[in-house]
């Protein structure tokens, strides 16, 4: 069958089964928006290409499948950079096409020209230029396997608009073989030994701690996570990137590690004799100073990226894989440890019953070590005061939206203290409901990847728990969710201010504050909202969270904002300031630390 | 480019023959902070690979997360890890050299010395050229700069690993 390249593009699209794409059309990508009329692909037209991207991972990281978004040449392009780098730095897989000027006129700054593939290379997977019709499903094909599989990440397929106008041959690979990637061989299965090695350090340590990453998400490992946890009750604290990934109503779990974690789950790792990494990174918000970071643990790091295994942190134990492939392959040596399905533990005694006579059963009990942990978690719970009639928390806000909305609401953090407070004070109990911005930090992220999110889960509600720095930067793809029909909520903790940098001002910069300011009113978000096709809310006052939340959340038909007029001063704690051990973490602001 | 380096390693890399590889790799160095000493690309026998031979300084980050990240590029598609112990390498140089008359046979000389050769005779400039280990070709350059040196250029290694004398290169393979 004989068709463009423009056509087959879309087909290539259809046969890889995308059923959204977010997009903006121009000069150089014309010719593939024709064949999207009559595509069975929904296409959502996005008011900036940087909505586009962000919405495609919002549909990536509530769904599991990877998130598209075409866009045309030169600025088309590059307003998709910003995205690809979230993608990138996040392991969303995303499939971006950009148009681009015809092949002759590569190279001599034709109008909207911009070697994107150049300018991309270092934060996709992989990009490619396609320089003839004919390599496009292949290509296709190539990068959705590429974008989804090892470690998934942001792929770009560039197509000049003269190789979108030739004809080919549709044909569709149909083995990977067929998709020329002789240099691509990602790993899951992990070495037996060192999973067997694994597991004697695991019944050997008197203070473990499970540090689940965002890979548990990535490889829908979070069964098997529970199954690791409860037959061993071992303690798991989860990360920005894997807030979900074990349930936070869990006994077992200790919450959120890192520069604004809780200090029991920052202190554990500290003090713990194994930490288990699993898909988890050693970041710097984690580790804080790294040669201070959990100086007594042997390290078992499970992740699908050799190359991050012992980039941070040498460990006791590398194993590259999948995290769920690995731990099944754990669960498995447990069971012949005497430690089986049936030997999970009870809540009410932490600490696991092995069977007897088996190896398990000469194991440390951990019962000491969850003592000193329960004693924490008494001694140094999360804090803030609410006066009454004072001005508004924004954790009052967090813990009412969480309370007044269904358990499954899915959550999309902007970046700064709005975001730090959303994930201390909401209860994550199931995976996929938590959707940020975490190793690039973008703020803006909210309200496209929520738009993304809810395309991609209809069915569920979808909350933005935004900044209104965060808010002005992509505000405008409420236009996109209310001519769309997406009902998002969007929360804004408006706090006039560029909160988490005005809050390392105020501590380290001695309260000078600079460039800092935003204002309450300016814009009026409320009319704003209203001017975009949405509801338009306001909350100034505790007493009025709830109507505001209640009203918001009644609403099905089009997108909502409420503009939480909140505490400009209030900060985000504990926090371990940049660059400092984490024994040195602040649990609260002067005059309210808890007493040990 | 001369001196001698004392920390590095030879990575031969086989990569895809595709356009904007070489800049993948370049790039992947730079942004990491790897430091790069030498670097040779050729096209290997089969056409759709080619080899880059890099001689990384060890010292600006470990060789492991160097080959790690390196093999995450999906055009690369075997990495060979070489000791300088256990490799040969070779390079090649070539210099034109401003000489008068009275220097000139001193300088054929010398480059007989380092088995290389004259390959361009002008009236007050010879073009000659040097192949061998980097150590020789460093010493070669230090010698030469007793004369007026108009420009040098020197291929960066290339190399390969030694062979072991004690068995049949199959077998070894084999139980490799
Ligand atoms: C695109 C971008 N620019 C700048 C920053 C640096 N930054 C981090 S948090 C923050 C303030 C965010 O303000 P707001 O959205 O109001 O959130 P708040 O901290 O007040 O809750 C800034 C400017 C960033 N993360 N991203
Ligand atoms: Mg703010």
């Amino acid at each position: 069958m004989k068709m463009t390249g423009a056509q087959a593009l879309i087909k290539s699209l259809e046969t890889q089964g995308v059923e959204v794409m977010f997009g903006l059309p121009g000069g150089a990508i014309l010719p593939v928006y024709d064949p999207i009329i009559g595509s069975s692909i929904r296409h959502i037209l996005v008011r900036h290409e940087q909505g586009a991207g962000h919405m495609a991972e919002g549909y990536a990281m509530a769904t599991g499948r990877p998130g598209v978004a075409i866009v045309t040449s030169g600025p088309g392009a590059t307003n998709v950079v910003t995205p690809l780098s979230n993608a990138y730095m996040d392991s969303t897989p995303l499939v971006v096409v950009s148009g681009q000027v015809a092949t002759a006129a590569i190279g001599t700054d034709a109008f909207q020209e911009c070697d994107i593939t150049g300018v991309t290379m270092g934060i996709t997977k992989h990009n490619w230029l396609v320089t003839d019709a004919a390599e496009i499903p292949r290509t296709v094909a190539a990068a959705f396997y590429v974008a989804t599989t090892g470690r998934p990440g942001p792929v770009l397929i560039d197509v000049p608009k003269d190789v979108s106008n030739a004809l080919m041959e549709w044909y569709w690979p149909q083995t990977v073989e067929d998709l020329d990637l002789p240099g691509y061989r990602p790993v899951t299965e992990g070495d037996p030994a060192q999973v067997r090695r694994a597991v004697e350090l695991l019944l050997a340590a008197q203070r473990p701690v499970i540090y689940a990453g965002g890979g548990v998400l990535k490889s829908r490992a979070t069964d098997a996570l529970r199954e690791l946890a409860e037959r061993t009750g071992m303690p798991v604290v989860t990360t920005l990137m894997a807030r979900g990934a074990f349930p936070d109503s869990h006994p077992l779990c200790l919450g959120m590690p890192g520069m604004h974690g809780n200090y029991t789950a920052v202190t554990a790792m500290q003090r713990a004799d194994l930490l288990v990494a699993l898909g988890a990174r050693f970041d710097d918000r984690v580790t804080g100073k790294v040669a201070a970071f959990a100086p007594e643990a042997k390290v078992i790091h499970v992740d699908i990226d050799p190359a991050e295994l012992g980039k941070v942190r040498r460990p006791d134990v590398a194993i590259a894989g999948d995290c769920n492939v690995v731990l099944e392959a754990m669960l498995e040596a447990l069971d012949a440890a005497g430690l089986g399905h049936d030997e999970r533990c009870r809540w009410s005694d932490v600490g696991a019953l092995p069977r007897p006579g088996t190896p398990a059963a000469n194991r440390p009990s951990l019962s000491p070590w969850w003592a000193v942990l329960r004693r924490w978690q008494q001694e140094f719970p999360l804090t803030y005061h609410q006066e009454p009639g004072g001005l508004l928390k924004p954790q009052l806000v967090v813990e009412t939206l969480r309370d007044l909305s269904p358990d499954d609401t899915i959550v999309v953090g902007g970046v700064g203290q709005h975001q730090m407070w959303a994930s201390q004070w909401w209860r994550f109990d199931y995976p996929y409901t938590w959707i940020n911005s975490g190793g690039a930090g973008t703020m803006g992220f909210a309200v496209p990847a929520s738009i993304g999110a809810k395309v991609g889960r209809p069915d569920r509600t979808v909350w933005a728990i935004d900044g209104d720095g965060c808010f002005q930067m992509t505000a405008q793809e409420l236009v996109t969710a209310a001519a769309e029909q997406i009902p998002v909520k969007v929360a804004i903790l408006n706090n006039a201010y560029l909160g988490m940098v005005r809050q390392w001002q105020e501590m380290f910069y001695a309260e000078r504050y600079s460039e800092v300011y935003l204002s309450p009113d300016l814009p009026d978000y409320v009319k704003w909202a209203e001017a975009m096709g949405c509801v338009g809310i306001r909350a100034e006052s505790p007493e009025e969270v709830t109507p505001a939340i209640e009203k918001a959340n009644a609403i099905d038909d089009r997108p909502v904002v409420v503009d939480f007029r909140i505490d400009a001063f209030e900060k985000v704690f504990p926090m371990v300031p940049a660059g400092a051990s984490n024994d040195d973490i602040v649990v609260a602001p002067q005059g309210r630390e808890a007493k040990p | 480019m001369t001196g001698q380096i004392t920390q590095h390693y030879i990575l031969s890399v086989l990569v895809e023959n595709k356009a904007g590889v070489l800049a993948r790799v370049a790039g992947l160095f730079s942004r990491r902070g790897f430091n790069i000493y030498s670097l040779a690309v050729a096209p290997t026998n089969d056409e759709r690979f080619s080899r880059i031979t890099i001689i990384v300084d060890v010292e600006s980050a470990p060789l492991e997360q160097v080959v790690r990240q390196l093999d995450k590029l999906v055009n690369v598609v075997e990495i060979s890890q070489l000791d300088p112990s256990d490799a040969v390498e070779r390079e090649l140089l070539l210099a034109m050299v401003g000489v008068s008359v009275a220097e000139r046979s001193q300088l054929i000389e010398l480059v007989g010395v380092f088995r290389g050769e004259v390959v361009n005779v002008g009236l007050d400039r010879l073009t000659v050229m040097v192949a061998g280990t980097p150590e020789t070709i460093d010493n070669f350059e230090r010698l030469l700069e007793s004369y007026e040196i108009i420009e040098i250029q020197r291929t960066g290694r290339v190399a390969l690993p030694k062979l072991d004398h004690s068995r049949f290169s199959g077998a070894s393979a084999a139980t490799a």
